[in-house]
């Protein structure tokens, strides 16, 4: 498969009379915005603001995070789940770099989380660095729980979408080609490389704990193949699953960073021949089903070696140590991306599982690490969620507006992708 | 009572009844009401019955 | 300048040995033996200004005597730290040196510093709360841990901040701690696994945990006679949670009235924030089966449900708490005679 991505860097954003790219000046029209996404009735009002890096703006309760984007070639946007299901992986895409849709609204669960732009919370959130268009969605009474998440889920990748259109004609900065063939070329190319795969578990556990794939509910599906210009391309989208540090947005997905750092290692150290989907279930039964059908397609397709990423912690703790025992039993070197649940103090025990096959491991940080984030001068969405919200607790919101919380409630700053900077360290 | 069993076993418990599923590890909304009541009781009775049995290691009941 | 204030047992303190090992507490205002070689290590920064010696057996023998002169004595003497050892492998010398560090540093919140070797069973006595520089197993060992023990005293005194254990020349806390790091973690998990790929050195960042074994309960004799308690991790709470308990990461546990109801169904919820609660909001107790313990217990096959139930989040709830809620808890349901426990979770 063959992805040609153009990066429009966007500078700013700002409303006007039209949605466009100028300069790298990101222009919307609020009102033509609203009016798009309010033409699903289950969206009764829908606020638009915008958030900069380094100014004193808190966003909270944040659902998901999107990168604007216009498929121009091979597949259309989010394939199955806002537009008709097409292949993705090849063509063209124009992407607004630097700009991100950040969902925020009425609580559906607890698993929203806290996006500050500036001072200490800025440094554990990646989204502290993206020039953000921030959605806030509010459905309609009554929807029972389930339809509001899909409501709001719907919302913010069809907000992505109807903003990404300005880049259809923007003048493009950028142009980075993802190109990968099928294994046996690729093998040909590269006899002497190490074949990898990328094992991306996701959580599949209901309200707010699911994930799509071309818009099929990751509850659904055995462990699966990808080529990775699918993922990248916009074929797995986040259901606004788990505690917010962990949970994988759909901005995440969109720029997988395990899946790019693979890429640049592929033809240099190793051969890159794919990425497999596997779902973190909620019966034992589905985990062993899981795991060794994951162990199963690494054998099948030759890997050497494997890299298994985590999405929440807890019971997932057990389906990641579990595939990584059956890849190392049969020789496949494994390297493991979690977090850790190690308490306030760092000194509980950081898994809630354990294995010794598990000797290669990347710690995206302890989510029960507290910060203290300095009163906001805007806050947009409302601040008093946090009492409800993972990581947070009643009267973690001080009186001077400053956020006292666990990095749970910190969108990103776990990840376990190993999109951020976080780890842990003995001491 | 829990579903995930192998994290059960591994930070040491020793009675262990094993469950449906993480969101409703004593019932299963998919069974009719009949169905979900006989195995819910059926699970609580092997718990109590765990209680009741000695052991020497971790046992699954 | 500031100024430490030394601790030392009857040996390194030149009083004398083992048959000295009984003599009281004593302070002198000046360096006495290892004071002496560490007092070089940070000269021009800081001064010792005392040593404290004591017996090693009559610390251990009379610690809350011993303490309370010692403290008495730093109270007094204001030093700005206390350093106490290195006790290398002596053991009485090593629990003495951590009953010092460890009651200085909670009851007057100074910096304190010890050394001892790993095996020392002081280490265990006070490692995840003060910090202690792995030394040799015998005295032999000064010359090396003085210099490294200096050195760290100046940082904890000027509040710098203190890096790996293996850099610093302590031994591992057990904390850990979370910190930014240079490559995202996707590129060290990229490279960690080439390293692998081409049998390079590599080191996790994350060494698996150990869990503690516990030897298992007794079984019960008699159900019928007896009283079994309902407790969860799955964040069932009365409606509203008065309690006010975590979705996630709990810091605390709550206990409900349940002996004058049949379910929890219709009174009770559920605030956790790892699992889908749609199925557990209809009825909780397919999460805590309170209506089918009292069936059993209308049914005469056990005596009694006990009166309260018991609950908290256990998602990403840190295995520290949960030692101290089930300690708690299990204290509670102990000393009102409950038999067993139904332990369910989520």
């Amino acid at each position: 498969m063959k992805l040609e991505q153009n990066r429009i860097y966007i500078k700013d954003i700002q409303f006007g009379d039209v949605t466009a790219v100028n300069n790298g000046i990101l222009t919307v029209n609020k009102e033509e915005m609203i009016n798009f996404l309010k033409e699903d009735p289950k969206v009764k009002d829908v606020k638009l603001d915008i958030a900069r890096p380094g100014e004193k703006t808190r966003i909270i309760p944040v659902k998901d995070v999107i990168e604007p984007r216009v498929k121009i070639s091979g597949g259309k946007g989010f394939s199955g789940v806002t537009q008709t299901t097409t292949q993705l992986g090849d063509g063209i895409v124009n992407i607004l770099y630097g700009a991100a849709i950040v969902t925020v609204g009425d609580i559906v669960g607890f698993q929203e989380g806290v996006v500050d732009m500036w001072g200490e919370g800025a440094k554990y959130t990646p989204f502290s660095k993206t020039f953000n268009l921030v959605v806030d969605i509010e459905p309609a009474e009554g929807l029972e729980p389930h339809m509001h998440e899909t409501t709001v889920r719907m919302a913010g990748l069809k907000a992505a979408e109807f903003v990404g259109e300005a880049g259809r004609d923007a003048k493009i900065d950028e142009t980075l080609t993802y190109d990968i063939g099928n294994i046996d070329e690729e093998t040909k190319k590269y006899p002497n490389l190490p074949k990898v795969l990328y094992v991306e578990m996701l959580i599949s556990q209901g309200l707010l704990h699911d994930g799509y794939i071309y818009g099929v509910n990751s509850q659904l599906i055995l462990p699966t193949l990808l080529h990775p210009n699918e993922e990248i391309d916009g074929a797995v989208i986040s259901g606004n699953c788990v505690a917010a540090c962990d949970k994988i947005t759909t901005y995440q997905h969109q720029n997988n960073s395990a899946i790019l750092d693979l890429y640049a290692e592929h033809g240099k150290t190793i051969n890159f021949i794919g990425v497999i989907i596997t779902p973190e279930l909620t019966t034992l039964q589905g985990k062993f089903r899981s795991c060794d059908y994951t162990a199963k397609l690494c054998k099948t397709l030759g890997a050497n070696g494997v890299i298994v990423s985590e999405e929440g912690y807890g019971n997932p703790d057990s389906d990641l140590l579990m595939i990584c025992k059956r890849l190392e039993t049969a020789g496949i070197k494994t390297v493991l991306i979690t977090d850790e649940c190690s308490g306030w103090d760092g000194a509980s025990q950081p898994l809630a599982d354990t294995t010794p096959e598990a000797v290669a491991v990347v710690s995206g940080g302890n989510v029960s690490h507290v910060v203290t984030m300095g009163p906001a001068d805007k806050v947009i969405g409302n601040d008093k969620a946090i009492a409800t919200l993972s990581g947070g607790w009643e009267g973690c919101l001080e009186a001077d507006g400053s956020l006292k919380c666990e990095l749970n409630a910190v969108i990103g700053a776990t990840s376990e992708i190993g999109f951020h900077y976080c780890t842990a360290r003995e001491y | 009572m829990a579903t995930i069993t192998t994290i059960s076993e591994s930070v040491g418990a020793n009675r262990i009844v094993p469950t449906v599923a993480i969101p409703y590890p004593v019932g299963n909304p998919n069974l009719n009401t009949a169905d979900e009541y006989n195995l819910r009781k059926d699970m609580v009775g092997r718990a109590l019955k765990g209680l009741a049995t000695e052991i020497e290691e971790t046992t699954q009941f | 300048m500031y100024k430490i204030l030394y601790y030392v047992n009857q040996f390194f303190g030149q009083i004398g040995g083992e048959d000295k090992a009984g003599i009281e507490p004593e302070f002198h205002q000046k360096s006495i033996g290892p004071a002496m070689g560490f007092g070089v290590q940070v000269k021009g920064q800081a001064e010792v200004i005392g040593t404290l010696i004591c017996g090693d057996n009559y610390f251990n023998e009379n610690r809350e005597a011993a303490l309370e002169y010692i403290m008495n004595v730093i109270k007094e003497q204001k030093p700005d730290m206390v350093v106490a050892g290195p006790a290398f492998n002596a053991g009485r010398y090593g629990m003495a040196c951590a009953g010092v560090t460890v009651a200085v540093q909670e009851q007057l919140g100074l910096p304190v510093l010890t050394g001892m070797y790993e095996e020392n069973p002081g280490v265990d006595a006070c490692k995840t709360k003060v910090y202690v520089v792995k030394t040799g197993n015998s005295a032999a060992a000064m010359k090396d841990a003085l210099p490294v023990m200096g050195k760290l005293a100046l940082k904890l005194l000027k509040g710098e901040e203190i890096g790996k254990p293996a850099e610093e020349g302590y031994l591992p806390q057990g904390r850990r701690l979370t910190v930014i790091a240079d490559e995202r973690g996707s590129k060290r998990a990229v490279d960690m696994l080439v390293a692998r790929l081409y049998d390079k050195p590599f080191e996790t960042e994350l060494p698996m945990p150990v869990f503690d074994r516990v030897t298992p309960a007794a079984a019960i004799k008699d159900l019928s006679k007896a009283t079994i308690a309902l407790v969860t991790t799955g964040g069932i709470v009365p409606h509203g949670n008065p309690d006010r308990i975590q979705s996630a990461s709990a810091q605390k546990w709550g206990k409900y009235d349940v002996s004058k109801i049949d379910e929890l169904k219709g009174d009770y919820y559920t605030i956790h924030g790892g699992y889908d609660p749609v199925y557990a909001n209809e009825k909780p107790d397919r999460v805590a089966p309170l209506d089918l313990l009292k069936e059993y217990e209308k049914e005469g096959v056990i005596g009694k449900v006990f009166e309260y139930f018991y609950t908290t989040t256990g998602t990403g709830t840190a295995v520290g708490n949960s030692i101290k809620f089930g300690t708690e808890i299990g204290k509670e349901l102990k000393e009102a005679g409950v038999d067993g426990v139904i332990l369910t979770s989520t």
